[in-house]
């Protein structure tokens, strides 16, 4: 046992020094930038070509007295409620024909959102169809707050004491579900983008024959747990650097929403740890399994073949974790729980919603027999497939 | 294990999709001694070379590596150079070396500073710090040879050490051995260039078909032929030829056949009263080669056949 574990950690060591200080190793970290400067880029370019260049206009075509008392009512709303909420009013001179003057205006080259006539007290409203969205409401709000004003007067300022009550930082089971889901999506695309890379961390050894130099040195169980601690310890590192960055970041830029954030079942401290655990075993039980299969491969060509189903084979898992979400004691959810290789988002999912640690405990220690098992599997099968021969003859 | 055996095997099977890659193999490598495995191309040795350090198992048989019937037990004191050579093209030789040792139980720091010493012996220190996509064939083969060695191991197990070298590295790699096995190193090597193994072995094995065909000493494989005569004279025909055997070949004005059990003298006397001209006459002991094609070459699978 001993040598096992030595063996597998000179190629840990190896695998890991290798890759993280080289030069690709950066590239590989501020990977997750290209998504989000992409997505930036084009919704920068989507906002300045789609977006409507504030409110919307409404023409009013009435009396100048008539005018000027909405647009008082106007400027008094727009100061409790933003100016951007209410329409911009738009004064046109009333002509002989209202009704055919506001029809002109919508069918125009420039027309306003709408077309209001007067007067206050028999107001008519013009509108292309299907054009409304709530604007007639807001005209007869003004005309209703218009015709008040000119019957009343301004009314007096009202001046409201605020008080403000902060939310305990506790998840309701909605908010509970939120996080589960969260955790479960973060987890998933975190495995696949980092566990897909073990489908074809064999062939740098296959191609390059150093495999046969490994398999005489060491044990063959050793040469996969030390290639898949190699990985995980890579994928920590990246989970590391992002997480410190995403965490300063949010301290920095929203440090208000950060402390009043909703709560995990059993915190977020726990929550972490339970996630960096779940990270590893899952990453480790899916890992042993796409190593196995790329050992199978000789060539990138039919690691390419084999990416898709192992995709497929991971949406699967998520989309049956998920579906044991908001109800932890279903046996949907327990099913998910118990079946290895969706145990660990199953039971990050059970971390945001239930308390209770102990399931965690023992689900940690299900799936590391598991994780021994897909070793011993996965590592026998290589050692069947790859090492035949040198020289292989026909039957005679 | 018997202390003056490296390597006992017997037995020794391993089946391919049926095929005897490896078939009822018998062999003792005596400690401290250089053993050649001959044979032609897709004779088995590689696989038999697997199935003795632990790379393979067996499917019938029983081996003992240095006294160890789990070869990888013996790992730590086991060198292996596979044919099919191979090493991380972005690592500089000297981690290289120091890693290859690491996999035998070498701590790394003492890995890198034999590394480095090595590397000097080997005239290659100024590319110690060259990454190995950018050495020649040769100093890579060098590279992977000294990461073979730097663990010291007890037993070197070579699989074609020699394909790929020019004769310059070729020399300097049959010295290493020596160097080795003058230090109480076994040494194993397969090859089917048989002018190596004649030089350094002490004792061979020739396989064909994944059998033992011939295990022995160098000379007991020579011996297994008879001597040959080479013959030439000036004149090209006359009553001197009923003198020579009737399995006598010629080719370009020489003429060879198996020297008779009765001796050299018999035929001589026959060929100086009937006026030959003998300009040259010599019994020569055949080579190694020549027992390699007599044991394994064509003539040797239709006597099989025949006898089977």
């Amino acid at each position: 046992m001993n040598r096992l574990f030595r063996s597998a950690w000179v190629i840990a060591r190896r695998d890991y020094s290798s890759t993280v200080f080289s030069k690709l190793f950066l590239f590989f970290l501020i990977s997750p930038l290209f998504p989000i400067l992409f997505g930036g880029t084009f919704s920068v370019i989507g906002t300045h070509s789609d977006t409507p260049q504030g409110p919307p206009t409404l023409a009013v075509i009435a009396s100048p007295a008539d005018v000027k008392a909405i647009a008082r009512v106007r400027s008094a709303l727009a100061e409790r409620l933003g100016d951007d909420v209410l329409p911009r009013i738009e004064h046109i001179v009333p002509q002989a024909a209202p009704h055919a003057e506001a029809v002109r205006l919508l069918r125009g080259s420039v027309p306003p959102d709408a077309v209001l006539t007067g007067p206050l007290d028999h107001p008519r409203f013009y509108v292309l169809s299907h054009g409304d969205n709530g604007l007639s409401d807001q005209a007869a709000l003004l005309v209703d707050q218009a015709r008040a004003l000119e019957a009343h007067g301004p009314p007096p300022g009202t001046s409201i004491e605020l008080w403000e009550v902060k939310q305990p930082p506790r998840a309701n089971s909605e908010d509970a579900r939120h996080i589960a889901l969260l955790g479960q999506t973060g987890l998933f695309v975190i495995t696949i983008l980092l566990a897909g890379m073990l489908l074809s961390n064999l062939i740098e050894e296959k191609s390059n024959k150093v495999i046969e130099v490994l398999a005489a040195a060491v044990p063959v169980d050793a040469i996969f747990l030390g290639k898949l601690a190699g990985m995980l310890a890579l994928s920590l590192t990246f989970i590391a650097v992002w997480s410190i960055v995403l965490a300063l970041g949010a301290t920095v830029a929203l440090p208000a929403q950060f402390g009043s954030l909703p709560s995990p079942a059993v915190g977020w401290p726990v929550f972490g740890v339970l996630g960096v655990l779940y990270f590893s075993t899952s990453y480790l039980l899916l890992g042993a399994v796409f190593l196995g299969i790329g050992s199978q491969a000789s060539t990138p060509r039919e690691i390419q073949i084999m990416s898709m189903p192992v995709t497929m084979i991971q949406l699967l898992l998520f989309g049956f974790a998920s579906a044991g979400l908001g109800d932890p004691d279903g046996w949907l959810a327990w099913a998910a729980a118990i079946f290895p290789w969706s145990s660990p988002l199953a039971m990050l999912g059970r971390a945001a919603e239930e308390p209770a640690l102990w399931p965690h405990l023992a689900a940690l220690v299900w799936q590391a027999l598991w994780l021994a098992l897909a070793i011993r599997i996965a590592a026998g099968r290589f050692r069947v497939a790859v090492l035949k021969s040198g020289g292989r003859r026909k039957k005679a | 294990m018997t202390a003056d055996v490296a390597i006992r095997a017997r037995g020794l099977v391993k089946l391919f999709d049926g095929v005897r890659a490896v078939d009822g193999v018998d062999l003792d490598v005596p400690a401290g001694s250089i053993y050649g495995v001959l044979g032609p191309n897709g004779a088995g040795k590689t696989s038999l070379l697997r199935v003795l350090l632990g790379i393979l198992d067996p499917d019938e048989g029983e081996r003992t590596l240095l006294g160890c019937s789990r070869p990888l037990d013996a790992a730590d004191r086991v060198g292996y150079l596979p044919e099919e050579r191979g090493l991380y093209p972005a690592m500089k030789p000297g981690e290289v070396i120091a890693f290859l040792g690491a996999l035998r139980g070498l701590p790394l720091a003492e890995g890198r500073r034999r590394a480095a010493r090595l590397l000097e012996d080997a005239g290659l220190g100024d590319a110690a710090d060259r990454p190995i996509r950018t050495l020649s064939k040769g100093m890579a083969q060098t590279v992977q040879l000294l990461g073979t060695i730097v663990h010291r191991p007890r037993l070197l197990v070579l699989d074609e050490p020699f394909s790929g070298l020019d004769p310059l590295n070729q020399g300097r790699l049959e010295g290493l051995i020596r160097d080795q096995v003058a230090e109480g190193v076994t040494v194993l090597f397969s090859t089917h260039v048989i002018a190596h193994a004649e030089r350094l072995c002490e004792r061979v094995a020739m396989i064909g078909k994944g059998k033992v065909r011939f295990e022995g000493t160098v000379d007991e494989a020579r011996d297994r032929l008879p001597y040959r005569v080479r013959l030439r004279t000036r004149e090209r025909a006359g009553e001197w030829r009923n003198a020579l055997p009737h399995d006598a070949a010629e080719e370009s004005g020489v003429w060879t056949f198996p020297l008779p059990a009765t001796g050299i003298e018999p035929i001589l006397e026959r060929l100086v009263a009937a006026k030959a001209g003998i300009e040259t006459l010599s019994i020569e002991r055949p080579s190694l080669h020549d027992a390699f094609v007599h044991l394994l070459g064509p003539h040797a699978e239709i006597a099989e056949e025949q006898a089977a």
